[in-house]
């Protein structure tokens, strides 16, 4: 088992002719994901051509809508590489076809625009993932993103972050154990999952031992994912925060993550979450070694 | 800064006063003739309490209008300079209301806070007396049409001589915060005017980077160069995620959590070495190529407080090896300019290999690390030496 994504998984890529999408495209085809196809409106009858591990071209179909693209593959998940200005489209047209996992990798959507996407999509059939984020691997199973495949395999760990490279520096501490699901919520300031969803998830997910919750100074997600932890979670979490030096007022690159006034900081994040039982590395390597007592202790 | 407010404001027809922005007392003085009556010099910087630290000033005449803006231009109001004053007619409220459009991240919605009891801290009135100030949520689906506005006006209970005029306002104010992309848009004080005249004295819009970014190169304009961070300017042309600030170790990361948490763990390392702390925060995302690396290391080595650089690679996308050759580029295009210890850490993919190769560089100034709490306390350790 895992979360949202597994083997069965028929994903196909939205912006796959661009520079990100084909150079990710190789990498998820090459990770042994099911990638069935991709859409371009203006290279729609085209096809691809990506090597498997193994060496064999595999060919992939450029269709004209994700409709199209769902009706001729069977696609259910989509990861989207769609340029910032015209991201929007791309998830409405996604939602529409009614795809059931729409992984957004863009950076740099204004906020609005997914402020838009999140009310269109309410009451709908799509789970949004992103934007501004890494995707989602399970590994040994499937890759839905950019995270590297290589990192680690099938294990009893669930990790959700705000941000990507946290994401591979934890799956890369922990490659002893391995990973059920890691997933990149994104660092903007409105995403279509949070840390709260993914935790429920995990909650729900047999596979799942032990939760790695990885935070980021700005909004009050960490705040939130904390209350509910004590209510919902009964597996155990450790947790990690990053920005205890960040100051106030400045954006620290990912565009949700900023200290505004005494709101977002790293300290109140961290202290909601200890409140509530929750382990919090000072560190990464400090975080893992607490996941670690509690692997090794099963 | 409030005269940019303010000409949002005007682009998008809600009723404000521009007045007349100007760089020297001469010219507030002129300022004033041209105006007529009574003035206000205002100083125009980001920050508010403007008023409580001696900015904004009456001028009954235009020797006095020259007397505060000499007075205003160059003193400093929350550690920014003033540069710049705005001379506006006076025209003293009758009551000041407030209002604004926001993001509310926590409800992935819009927000629109509303008081009649408005001019002072909108924070302090929702303290002590929270039933004044009203929170009403916005589908970015639905927006705010003339019947949303009626209920948010109501709701809000602006007063029936200045009603339809709020109505008004509040789908001005909705204009300018969806077609500017703003992530706020504050109007404080919203002031009845004598003649019950409704109309915005003072203002606030906090515009989303990535959306100007996208679709609107005219933003760039409100952007003041001289008030930039020298080192942020010359980061922003070279296309990097760049943040000065107070320390001694440099910082380069790939990826915004990752070089947040580098901040974090060379902080704590500070506390073992003299307290040295994190220079700079600096992104410089997954290529890590020898020019981006170049100019990410040129960046860093001219500010003059930096002792040491911590580099902190993870090779995900961009396998070690790859980093290793950047590094190695980079110092190569900076040859004697690259002055300063360096601390690099990688890890990921290929690590074996891209350590390998700067083992083999064998380069005076790089000390090649295991981990990221050794790279930290190593950095911090050569800064406070």
């Amino acid at each position: 088992m895992s979360i949202y994504l597994n083997k069965d998984s028929k994903i196909i890529v939205q912006g796959i002719t661009g520079g990100m999408g084909a150079k990710h495209t190789a990498l998820m085809v090459d990770s042994g994901a099911q990638i069935v196809g991709g859409v371009n409106a203006r290279k729609a009858g085209t096809t691809v051509t990506h090597k498997d591990h193994d060496g064999n071209d595999v060919e992939l179909p450029v269709f004209a809508t994700v409709a199209e693209a769902m009706a001729a593959t069977g696609a259910n998940v989509s990861v989207a590489f769609v340029p910032p200005a015209f991201t929007k489209d791309a998830c409405i047209e996604a939602v529409d076809a009614e795809i059931r996992l729409l992984v957004v990798i863009t950076e740099g959507v204004p906020v609005q625009d997914t402020a838009e996407v999140w009310s269109y999509l309410q009451g709908k059939k799509t789970r949004m993932i992103g934007p501004n984020c890494p995707g989602i691997i399970t590994p040994g199973e499937s890759l839905a993103g950019i995270t590297p495949h290589t990192i680690t395999g099938k294990g009893p760990v669930g990790l959700v972050s705000k941000s990507g490279t946290l994401t591979y520096q934890m799956m890369y501490e922990l490659k002893d154990f391995g990973f059920s699901t890691a997933i990149g919520i994104g660092g903007d300031p409105i995403v279509g999952t949070t840390h709260i969803d993914a935790l429920q998830a995990f909650q729900d997910d047999p596979d799942t031992e032990i939760i790695v919750m990885i935070g980021e100074i700005g909004g009050d997600a960490e705040e939130r994912a904390a209350a509910y932890i004590k209510d919902n979670i009964t597996k155990p979490v450790v947790g990690y925060v990053a920005g205890f030096t960040a100051p106030e007022g400045k954006t620290m690159g990912h565009a949700g993550a900023i200290v505004s006034g005494s709101a977002g900081t790293a300290a109140a994040k961290k202290e909601a979450l200890e409140a509530v039982g929750v382990k919090v590395g000072k560190t990464p390597s400090e975080t893992a070694a607490l996941a670690r007592e509690i692997l090794n202790a099963r | 800064m409030e005269y940019q407010a303010k000409e949002l404001f005007a682009k998008h027809g809600v009723a404000t006063t521009l007045g007349v922005v100007v760089e020297t007392a001469e010219d507030a003085k002129a300022a004033a003739e041209q105006i007529g009556g009574v003035t206000v010099i205002k100083a125009q910087v980001k920050a508010g309490g403007r008023g409580k630290a001696g900015g904004v000033k009456l001028a009954k005449t235009a020797d006095e209008a020259f007397e505060h803006a000499s007075n205003i231009l160059g003193m400093e109001i929350k550690g920014l300079r003033v540069n710049r004053v705005l001379v506006t007619p006076a025209t003293p409220p009758v009551e000041e209301y407030y209002f604004s459009f926001l993001l509310d991240r926590s409800n992935r919605q819009y927000l629109c806070i509303a008081s009649v009891e408005g001019g002072v801290e909108i924070e302090e009135v929702a303290k002590t007396n929270p039933d004044a100030v009203k929170q009403i949520g916005i589908d970015p689906g639905k927006g705010v049409d003339a019947a949303k506005a009626r209920e948010i006006a109501t709701e809000a209970k602006f007063p029936e001589a200045v009603f339809e005029q709020a109505v008004e306002m509040i789908q001005a104010l909705y204009k300018t915060f969806v077609e500017e992309d703003a992530t706020l848009v504050e109007v404080n004080p919203l002031a009845r005017l004598e003649g019950d005249k409704l109309e915005a004295l003072d203002g606030k819009v906090s515009l989303d980077e990535n959306a100007s970014e996208v679709r609107h190169p005219e933003h760039e304009a409100f952007e003041i160069r001289e008030e930039a961070d020298p080192l942020e300017a010359k980061a922003k042309d070279l296309g990097l995620n760049y943040v000065k600030l107070d320390g001694q170790v440099g910082i380069i990361g790939n990826g915004a959590g990752l070089v947040m948490s580098t901040l974090d763990v060379v902080a704590y390392a500070g506390e073992n070495h003299g307290g040295v702390k994190p220079a700079n925060f600096l992104d410089i995302g997954g290529g890590a190529n020898a020019q981006v690396m170049a100019n990410g290391l040129d960046v860093i080595l001219n500010d003059a407080q930096v002792k040491s650089v911590f580099v902190n690679v993870f090779g995900g996308i961009t396998a070690c090896d790859e980093v290793a050759n950047g590094i190695k580029g980079a110092l190569e295009i900076l040859g004697d300019n690259a002055t300063k210890p360096l601390v690099v850490r990688l890890d990921g993919n290929n690590v074996e290999l891209g350590r390998q190769i700067l083992n083999e560089l064998n380069h005076p100034l790089v000390t090649v690390v295991d981990t990221m709490d050794g790279g930290a306390d190593k950095a911090a350790e050569l800064a406070n030496a």
